[in-house]
């Protein structure tokens, strides 16, 4: 390796190629992922291992890809070449295992239905097609809106409630599927401070219980505090490690390129040198 | 009401409400899926598959013209399909385009097919012919209970009967499913619900209502019993439970209601010719849903 | 083969020459007027409002009789028709903009009420003495039979009127149908032009009632546009193409069916339109299905190509089945995953590429660079020759495998 590049960008092609087998204790593994809408890729071969039991981010502009990469990962869009594996195995045979929260700009806000009923999707995959929801299933989601806050509004229509509270709506519902492995699309995106807190303190929690969260993530400034882990991609993977090492100037300037202010720069470098 | 009655209206009556019910079903989620003009696609294919099951049986029953109806929504829905992802095409125009087409070509077909020994003809599949559908052979109420006779009962009061048990019986068994892929898609498919299988299932269903309800009320006006409807019943409440109920109530009564003033209406302005009764059930489904937009509780979109 | 000859010359006798002419005029009025409606993802509005026609048909007909009047004089059908499907359109906009339903249901309930209550008037109408030899079914499917002079220059008028208005309207009808909020922001009234995309679909459909009846005319609204689409990236251009794909079905098809029994002339016109829209979403080109699909395959094997590439040049191994065969048929790998020489000078020329743009990323930290990092965009394409030799300065002599 010619010593006169810096350590920090580089990267051997391993950027590009992921290692040779799927490390088995990671809750979620994505080997060389390549999505496109048009002929050009919004994702180019991705590698990213998300380790059990903690907070991980993904992190990158606008227009980069990290939604993209996520709904891949699940399979809700098709993708053009890669792998993915859950806890070590195939994504169909870990659905069970994998609670989702989509962009809750992404449903129909005027569907004729009500908080609890929102929450109650969560348990549709145990149901089955003919099992009856019991009075235990109830319980359990009203339990799920009570942990994020929200127990009073069961029975209101979605419709009526603010963008918080509709993003709290859907943690609750993937709290309802009881999930190892939660992947969560910009949960913060345009919510308020309360539910913000809400949020955290709730994925917080689950760490604590052992359960993986991945989360697609677009606030610099609070990455520090938020998260354990971080994956940097702008179509392509930049960097991925411990947010200690990882969140660096370099590696922010490497990903957002002139994208990213000089003075958010400086910010951020400054919260650097205070960690 | 006496033995007329039960020779001459009962089954029309039936055969109105069951049309729309098996129409309204579906249609609750056709239209929470934006997709309410895919009812407006499939009531024009079911024409030319119907014709094409007949020129490939040469008889007009029940199992090839339900199977060219399903067949002529699933060819429509996969070539509109292409149109729109591999041409590019907005859903819209990609419905007209193929649509059309279709129909156009059902209509050839049949003007240029003998179809004069049978039932069917394209005036009849435009505008439906439910007076036609008479119980002569029943001599009053006591007929419902006597089996020789109620073996006579219209071959359409049977197939429809069947297609809404149908019907009835898919939307309870994928009522969860149906709820989760229309409200969530991107969820639906997280949690290994096959949302694209359940949408086609949707749009065959419609289908084969639609070939069903077509002796009673016509291929187009199948459209108004798809959407009517179910649009003012979205407008009553802001449950989807309640929502189905009330479509089935509007349907009951858009039948029943417009059976009755296209019978008799005419009767109370003088004028003694009935007027088509699948045309009045459209009009009053029509007028239902004018009143729910007027007057509905929740007719009023969120701001 | 001769019949067709004589009617396509317009040799086959007044009538058919009457219908050809008229047809042609008509399919380029409604591939011209249907231009924008589509443009504006509305195209199916022109199906309701041409369904919204039928109870006009009636009305007219029954107020002529009633007044003593004859119940078949073309203007006064069209009159009525042009009253109700005017009706229906506000409906269809009254709906979608006061209550929650969207404008998709309103389009459908409109279509299926109208069409009802039309063929409620259609029956009336049979009850009436006046009424039995009325002849209104032919507004459903069109008859050429009774083509009359001034039923063809009542196409050739309204028709060139509603091609000049589209053609005089055509900058704010694209500024609206590109971008409503924008339009609005320039000061124009979107409604209004909405309202009369609209007028101009109306127009060309009552006045084609005849000729092709209501159903078909709607295919003939539809289909020049969206097949014109595939030819042009441009709208002025598209109303033309348009009109011309709308003009020569009309013709083609009303030759097609004068030169044989029997051939009814709406459904022939709508499938030659069908004809010329599937070679255009087979044929065209850059948008056409079948270019698509080559350049999804092309696109799909130089990402599988890069990532084996790239696996080859970090010693890893191939995971994918479709990438191994790829690299294989090119002679870059064995069948067991080993690379051959020429795979390995490949991987070599890849892994400096890759090397390049880490330098190159360090010092162009410019906007316009970002968004090339993209894996599969050369570097020759984004650098120039003495700033690519530049960055091999910075990255010192060449290597030909990574070091371990």
């Amino acid at each position: 390796m010619s010593p006169t590049i810096k350590p920090a960008i580089v990267s051997d092609l391993g950027h590009a190629v992921g290692p040779a087998r799927a490390p088995r204790d990671a809750a979620l593994a994505i080997h060389g992922l390549t999505v496109s809408y048009s002929e050009k890729p919004a994702v180019f071969s991705v590698d990213a291992a998300f380790s059990t039991g903690e907070i991980s981010a993904i992190v990158g502009p606008n227009g980069a890809g990290k939604s993209t990469l996520l709904k891949a990962a699940l399979g809700v869009i098709p993708r053009l070449s890669g792998e993915v594996y859950v806890f070590g195995d195939t994504l169909r045979n870990a659905r069970a295992r994998i609670g989702y929260v989509p962009q809750s700009a992404s449903v129909d806000w005027d569907f004729p239905t009500t908080v609890l009923d929102v929450v109650q999707m969560g348990l549709y995959r145990k149901l089955g097609l003919l099992g009856r929801l019991s009075g235990q299933g109830r319980a359990q989601a009203l339990e799920c809106l009570d942990r994020v806050g929200l127990a009073d509004f069961a029975n209101r229509q979605i419709g009526q409630i603010s963008g918080g509270q509709r993003q709290r709506v859907f943690l609750a519902r993937a709290l309802a599927q009881d999930a190892d492995l939660l992947l969560l699309d910009e949960p913060f995106a345009g919510v308020d401070a309360a539910t913000e807190r809400a949020i955290i303190g709730v994925l917080k929690l689950l760490r604590k219980d052992g359960k993986t969260v991945v989360a697609v993530h677009h606030d610099l400034a609070t990455i520090r505090d938020y998260f354990d882990r971080i994956l940097l991609v702008n179509v392509r993977r930049i960097a991925e490690g411990p947010v200690a090492t990882t969140f660096t100037t370099e590696n922010l300037q490497a990903t957002f390129g002139g994208r990213l202010a000089t003075t958010h720069l400086s910010e951020l470098a400054i919260m650097d040198d205070g960690h | 009401m006496g033995a007329e009655f039960v020779q001459l209206s009962l089954i029309p009556v039936l055969i109105g409400i069951l049309s729309a019910v098996a129409c309204a079903l579906p249609g609750n989620f056709l239209i929470l899926r934006r997709q309410a003009l895919i009812g407006d696609a499939i009531s024009h294919v079911v024409l030319p598959g119907i014709v094409i099951a007949f020129l490939l049986t040469g008889v007009t029953s029940v199992a090839p013209m339900l199977l060219g109806a399903a067949g002529a929504a699933l060819v429509a829905v996969g070539l509109i399909e292409v149109v729109k992802r591999l041409g590019g095409i907005e859903p819209g125009a990609a419905m007209g385009a193929i649509f059309t087409t279709m129909f156009a070509a059902g209509v050839l077909l049949l003007d240029r097919t003998d179809t004069s020994t049978v039932h069917l003809d394209v005036e009849h599949a435009l505008m439906g012919n439910l007076e036609s559908l008479v119980w002569l052979q029943a001599e009053g109420w006591h007929s419902l209970l006597d089996l020789a006779i109620l073996a006579t009962l219209p071959d359409e009061l049977v197939r429809i009967a069947t297609v809404c048990a149908i019907v009835v019986a898919l939307t309870l068994v994928f009522w969860r499913w149906l709820k989760i892929s229309t409200f969530d898609e991107g969820f639906a498919q997280a949690l290994g619900i096959p949302a694209a299988g359940l949408g086609l299932g949707l749009v065959v269903t419609a289908a084969i209502a639609a070939v069903a309800a077509f002796d009673a009320v016509g291929s187009i006006i199948v459209i108004a019993m798809f959407i009517c409807p179910p649009a003012a019943a979205r407008l009553m409440t802001n449950r989807l439970e309640h929502q189905v109920a009330w479509s089935v109530a509007f349907a009951t009564s858009s039948a029943t209601l417009g059976y009755i003033f296209a019978g008799y209406g005419p009767l109370w302005f003088g004028s003694p010719a009935a007027v088509s009764a699948s045309g009045m059930i459209a009009s009053i489904s029509g007028i239902i849903l004018g009143l729910a937009c007027l007057y509905g509780p929740q007719r009023s979109r969120v701001k | 083969m001769s019949l067709f000859v004589e009617a396509f010359f317009l040799q086959a006798g007044y009538n058919a020459t009457l219908v050809a002419i008229g047809a042609g005029v008509l399919g380029f009025a409604a591939g011209a007027s249907g231009t924008f409606p589509f443009l504006r993802k509305r195209a199916l509005i022109s199906d309701a409002v041409a369904h919204a026609t039928l109870p006009g048909i009636g009305l007219a007909f029954i107020l002529m009789v009633t007044f003593g009047g004859d119940g078949r004089s073309l203007l006064g059908l069209i009159a009525g028709s042009a009253l109700t499907a005017w009706t229906g359109l506000l409906l269809i906009e009254w709906i979608s903009r006061r209550t929650r339903l969207t404008e998709d249901a309103a389009i459908g309930a409109i279509l299926g009420t109208f069409f009802g209550a039309g063929i409620v008037f259609l029956t009336v109408i049979q009850g009436m003495s006046a009424g039995r030899q009325a002849g209104l079914e032919g507004f459903l499917l069109g008859s050429t039979a009774g083509m009359l002079f001034q039923d063809a220059l009542l196409i050739a008028v309204g028709g060139s009127l509603a091609v000049l208005v589209t053609w005089l309207m055509r900058r704010p009808m694209t500024i609206v149908a590109f971008d409503s909020d924008y339009a609005m922001t320039l000061g124009y009234d979107v409604r209004r032009i909405d309202l009369l995309m609209m007028g101009l679909v109306l127009s060309v459909t009552v006045i084609g009632l005849k000729l092709v009846g209501l159903i078909l005319i709607v295919a003939m609204l539809i289909i020049p546009a969206v097949a014109a689409r595939f030819w042009t990236d441009r709208s002025t251009k598209m109303i033309w193409i348009a009109g011309c794909i709308g003009g020569a079905s009309g013709y083609l098809g009303a030759v097609l069916s004068a030169s044989a029994p029997a051939m009814p002339t709406g459904p022939i016109i709508v499938l030659v339109a069908a004809g010329i829209f599937v070679f255009s979403l087979l044929f065209a080109p850059d948008r056409g299905v079948l270019v698509t699909l080559f350049r999804h395959r092309g696109f799909q094997a130089r990402v599988h190509r890069r990532q084996g590439l790239l696996a080859l040049a970090a010693h890893h191994p191939i995971r994918e089945a479709y990438t191994l065969r790829l690299l294989t048929r090119e002679g870059l790998v064995r069948p067991d995953g080993v690379p051959t020489d020429a795979g390995r000078a490949q991987a070599a020329k890849i892994a400096r590429d890759e090397r390049r743009w880490d330098v190159a990323r360090e010092i162009y930290q410019d906007t316009g660079l970002t968004g090339r990092y993209d894996g599969l965009t050369p570097i020759e394409d984004v650098f120039t020759a003495d700033e690519i030799a530049e960055l091999d300065h910075q990255l010192g002599p060449p290597v030909t495998a990574r070091t371990e």
